[in-house]
């Protein structure tokens, strides 16, 4: 087994435009769950609405690029308030019955056949049309090149969009950075804490969850283009659960509430996620292990096992994750 | 119903502050200067009528204790009259202003700030953090704004000046950089007062100031309640202990099963037969006017 090969696909991965758009993702709901202390089961929802508010607008539509990608934000922030106003009033617990709920029904009208004309069902946007000629056309990088990094190569494709997608990071920890530590953030923090208390010194709590619900859902959208951009299609499926509790398994394992949390937190989990793909596919291969433990269909669910176990082990041993203050959790909240 | 004028002279208290030296001792009495009017403010949770004021009045700059055994509804009217929950009916007007169907933030924002019984310090934010939170009208606050430090950097700057006076008002100054969550609890007591002050209220609301609180720790907050009323605020709270009431008050309400069923200076209160029997229940010939409803 190439032991080599393993890694630096994995390294691959770990730098990548999937990655990246976990990490926007999973930065959106920092903001969420991490500051205001909102509980967004439903991050792929948000991803999923702004992905196919792209796809159909330029592929069905016929509408230009620039256009569509502000209708794919007006999607998410549409979303974040249909979401937002019945719940926001209520206990925690009611947005994420909400939130993971509108997500599913998202990907399943996705996959759904009745609207298999403007979505293209369950494989995705492609039959219905490219949306990304325009995004395309702009690639900087000259014909024939490819981004060498010694072990790894990225494509010229992929390389503009990790481009846009690095700047995309960037940008959004910037407005973190910028707003988390202004008044206004200190407001949200305080949310997280105790929202009777912030609403007795006169903020408008509900005002201010519904703001942090949509700063997170945009982010969310912006993930969700550079999945789209990366491939060329929005599938349903790229946007079931398993995207959101990605994102929040990223950003428990960066450390919740730091601002490099969640991008630490992707590349990391996104790195150790495609080694031991990579790594158990081998030993399937090579049939070292015994079978009852071990074969190439049993791969993949052993993956989701271990990834398990080393959760639970996180949280068990550094529930703070990587980046996070031990004392924080020490203290008696409430 | 108890209709007689009060008697007490104040010798005892020392408390007995001038504008109020001459209102009956009844329920529902006038106020010379009424900061606060309540009307027929009721609140059924199923059955249960756990408010029913017919008709409060609080006097402006004085300190006004609302006891009452457990069950009374004092914090069940805080919540009300605070806009943390909504009244069946009533009428309550704060500084000439009606607050009815207000929601808690206008509350506050009108100039009346509330305290909780279970105290709510902000764990993971710094003490300093807890009471810049507390400032009243931050530029900063909103989210545009907030991204460009200059336009709230001097705002700030003024706020946590004024949060490091309080601090050390307060004796929690050396504490400013340490999480809320690390304080004890009567440290946190103190800095829940602290931080409602931070609003500039014109009307602080305590509810239970002094439960779970060390005794060494009481007498320095009850300092800090009287210190209020010296810088012309006006003081409403919810406590047990009589002794402690006794001591801070200038007016005593008595609730019983969410009626005012006495009002008066604290002594006229203490030695009102109803508020004996709503405290010990009847046919208790003793006068035990220290009865502490413990619950800490």
């Amino acid at each position: 087994m190439d032991f080599l090969q393993i890694l630096s696909s994995a390294l691959q991965q770990a730098l990548g435009p999937t990655m990246l758009a976990y990490a926007i993702c999973a930065i959106g709901l920092n903001i969420h769950f991490g500051y205001a202390g909102l509980l967004n089961f439903g991050q792929a929802g948000f991803a999923a609405v702004a992905a196919y508010g792209l796809a159909i607008s330029v592929a069905y539509l016929g509408l230009s690029f620039w256009l569509s990608l502000l209708i794919g934000l007006a999607g998410a922030v549409v979303l974040a308030l249909l979401l937002g106003v019945p719940t926001l009033r209520l206990r925690a617990d009611y947005l994420a019955i909400v939130t993971i709920a509108a997500a599913e029904i998202i990907r399943r009208l996705g996959r759904s056949t009745t609207f298999s004309d403007y979505t293209g069902g369950s494989d995705g946007t492609r039959p219905i049309g490219s949306f990304n000629d325009s995004f395309v056309a702009l690639n900087p990088f000259p014909q024939g090149w490819s981004l060498d990094l010694g072990i790894i190569r990225f494509t010229r494709a992929d390389a503009w969009v990790m481009l846009v997608g690095w700047a995309l990071v960037a940008f959004c920890l910037l407005v973190m950075f910028l707003a988390m530590r202004s008044p206004w953030g200190r407001v949200l923090k305080g949310i997280r804490e105790d929202e009777e208390a912030v609403r007795s010194l006169g903020k408008n709590v509900f005002s201010y969850k519904m703001q942090a619900l949509v700063l997170g859902g945009l982010f969310g959208a912006l993930g969700g283009f550079v999945f789209a951009l990366a491939r060329d299609n929005v599938q349903p499926d790229t946007f079931s659960t398993e995207l959101t509790f990605y994102c929040y398994v990223m950003l428990i394992l960066g450390g919740a509430a730091r601002l490099f949390g969640p991008l630490l937190g992707a590349m990391l989990f996104w790195f150790l996620y495609n080694f031991l793909v990579g790594t158990l596919n081998d030993l399937a291969g090579l049939q070292v292990l015994p079978t009852w433990l071990l074969t190439t269909t049993k791969s993949g669910p052993l993956v989701y096992v271990l990834m398990g176990l080393g959760m639970v082990l996180l949280l068990i041993y550094r529930p703070q994750g990587i980046l996070g203050d031990k004392r924080e959790l020490s203290l008696d909240v409430r | 119903m108890s209709g007689e004028e009060s008697t007490a002279s104040g010798a005892v208290a020392g408390t007995a502050a001038g504008p109020l030296a001459g209102v009956a001792a009844q329920p529902g009495v006038p106020k010379p200067d009424a900061i606060l009017v309540a009307d027929g403010v009721t609140r059924s949770f199923g059955g249960l009528r756990a408010v029913d004021v017919a008709h409060l009045e609080v006097q402006r700059g004085a300190i006004t204790a609302l006891i009452g055994p457990n069950g009374a509804g004092k914090t069940t009217l805080f919540n009300l009259l605070t806009g943390f929950d909504r009244p069946d009916s009533g009428e309550w007007s704060f500084d000439g202003r009606s607050l009815a169907g207000r929601r808690a933030h206008q509350v506050a924002r009108s100039g009346m700030v509330r305290t909780f019984q279970l105290t709510k310090a902000l764990s993971r934010m710094t003490v300093l953090d807890n009471m810049r939170l507390g400032a009243m009208g931050q530029a900063g606050e909103s989210f545009w704004r907030g991204l460009i430090p200059p336009l709230w950097a001097g705002q700030e700057k003024e706020n946590t000046a004024r949060a490091m006076d309080l601090l050390r008002r307060f004796k929690l100054d050396a504490k400013c950089h340490e999480y809320a969550g690390s304080l004890s609890g009567g440290q946190r007591k103190l800095l829940e007062m602290a931080r409602a002050l931070m609003a500039q209220p014109t009307m602080v609301m305590l509810d239970e100031p002094m439960a779970g609180v060390n005794p060494a720790l009481t007498q320095s907050l009850l300092g800090h309640v009287k210190e209020l009323r010296e810088e012309g605020m006006t003081v409403l709270f919810v406590e047990h202990d009589m002794d402690m009431v006794h001591d801070i008050s200038d007016w005593v309400v008595v609730m019983g099963q969410g009626r005012v069923i006495a009002e008066g200076t604290p002594d006229s209160v203490m030695a009102d037969p109803e508020v004996i029997d709503a405290y010990l229940g009847k046919h208790h010939d003793d006068v035990a006017t220290d009865s502490s409803e413990g619950d800490s």
